[in-house]
């Protein structure tokens, strides 16, 4: 499991860790009931304080995508499909958003954006 | 919640200082960053809490222990270092290690001895021979082997190099791993206590500016560049502290996001640690 954290990327750090052990589960790379480390062994490696760990947990608790249980630790829960799909086109209408606004900025007709797009898409 | 520090009321008055009604509760299992220029009561603070001093007015408890400072078994599980090593000259890491375990109950000498090798102690060499970091490593060593569960650090690192300064933030963090383990530790050096503290309180002329949660700290402060205009419209609530130059006013504002939202004519940066202390020193004016 690699967590990246960037100090320069104007993210706070514990959006930056629940971004990437998110993405971990719902590509798979974490399964549900594989555990986590413990929030303290997460500070000392990354070498950030525990408040920052603890958020990111909490953060990641509230949004149903790990279950942390009193001196067992935290561990990846079983995925609400609904709500996997859901976080993914947000994550999608994002991007689509910012494209969208350029696209207005220019002028640009919705024909040609979808055209844009199409051809982004098949591209790949 | 579990409190390893908590300190209410607490004065001191010196002929030409007094430490101003100081007021802190330090969760068990956590860092606290303790920050402020010289002179601006961090050792004052500490001496008090430990009862090295007699305070004129406030309550201590450590550990959940009232005046845990005269208590012998609090002593037992505290340890502290100073900034000056208060060892006698002439005794070598042996002769340390022998003295130490007629005192603290729990010395651990095997544990002592590993981090005396792990510091790279000479054993031959008496402590008057030890260098600046020698001897706060020395100290750090003697802190960390009677099974203490809070530790209290007196500007102990601003005289270190950052190599040592780092193996010294990954013992705190090892140390920290056992849930009600805590680390109190006052220190110039910003960056450290950026990165591994839970929570950052400053001091000012011998008042308590703030106790704050670090993340918080640092995701809602930032620096406004703007122009005198700009600095004009600015909401008062938001303003801790500026700065005037002939171009521009530097601004000190405790909610960037607010003003990211409302106003992009703004240039905003993060603040660090240190810029907060910076510009709090300067402008003097209290927090919220």
């Amino acid at each position: 499991m690699n967590i990246i954290i960037s100090n320069s990327s104007g993210k706070p750090i514990y959006e930056q860790i629940t971004a990437q052990i998110k993405a971990m589960v719902m590509n798979g790379t974490l399964s549900p009931g594989d555990p986590l480390p413990s929030m303290r062994l997460l500070a000392k490696e990354l070498r950030i304080s525990v408040i920052t760990t603890k958020r990111a947990y909490e953060d990641l608790e509230r949004d149903g995508f790990i279950t942390t249980i009193v001196g067992k630790g935290s561990f990846v829960r079983e995925a609400d499909r609904e709500f996997v799909k859901e976080e993914q086109l947000k994550a999608v209408e994002q991007h689509l958003q910012a494209a969208v606004d350029t696209a207005r900025q220019y002028g640009m007709s919705v024909e040609e954006l979808t055209e844009v797009l199409k051809m982004l898409y098949e591209e790949l | 919640m579990k409190y390893a520090i908590e300190v209410e009321g607490l004065t001191k008055h010196y002929k030409d200082f007094t430490l101003d009604n100081v007021s802190f509760r330090v969760p068990a299992g956590s860092i606290v960053g303790f920050i402020g220029e010289n002179g601006a009561g961090k050792t004052t603070t500490i001496k008090a809490i430990l009862d090295l001093i007699q305070r004129d007015a406030g309550t201590v408890r450590i550990l959940e222990r009232e005046n845990g400072g005269r208590d012998k078994e609090v002593k037992e599980q505290i340890g502290v270092i100073f900034d000056e090593c208060y060892f006698p000259d002439g005794l070598r890491v042996v002769d340390v290690n022998q003295m130490m375990r007629q005192i603290y109950r729990c010395w651990d000498s095997d544990k002592f001895f590993n981090y005396c090798k792990e510091f790279g102690l000479p054993e031959k060499k008496e402590v008057k021979e030890f260098s600046r970091g020698m001897k706060v490593k020395l100290s750090i060593g003697v802190a960390l082997s009677h099974q203490a569960r809070l530790i209290i650090l007196d500007d102990a690192c601003g005289a270190l190099d950052p190599v040592v300064r780092n193996e010294i933030l990954d013992i705190f963090m090892d140390f920290i791993q056992e849930e009600d383990h805590t680390v109190f530790l006052s220190s110039h050096i910003t960056s450290d206590i950026e990165k591994i503290c839970d929570y950052i309180m400053l001091i000012h002329q011998g008042k308590l500016l703030f106790f704050e949660n670090k993340d918080a700290l640092l995701y809602h402060y930032g620096i406004v560049r703007c122009t005198e205009e700009q600095y004009k419209a600015l909401d008062p609530n938001l303003i801790v502290g500026m700065r005037r130059n002939r171009f521009e006013v530097e601004v000190l504002v405790n909610n960037r996001q607010v003003l990211e939202e409302h106003s992009h004519d703004y240039v905003i940066d993060p603040a660090s640690v240190e810029e907060i202390l910076l510009y709090v020193a300067k402008s003097s004016v209290t927090l919220r």
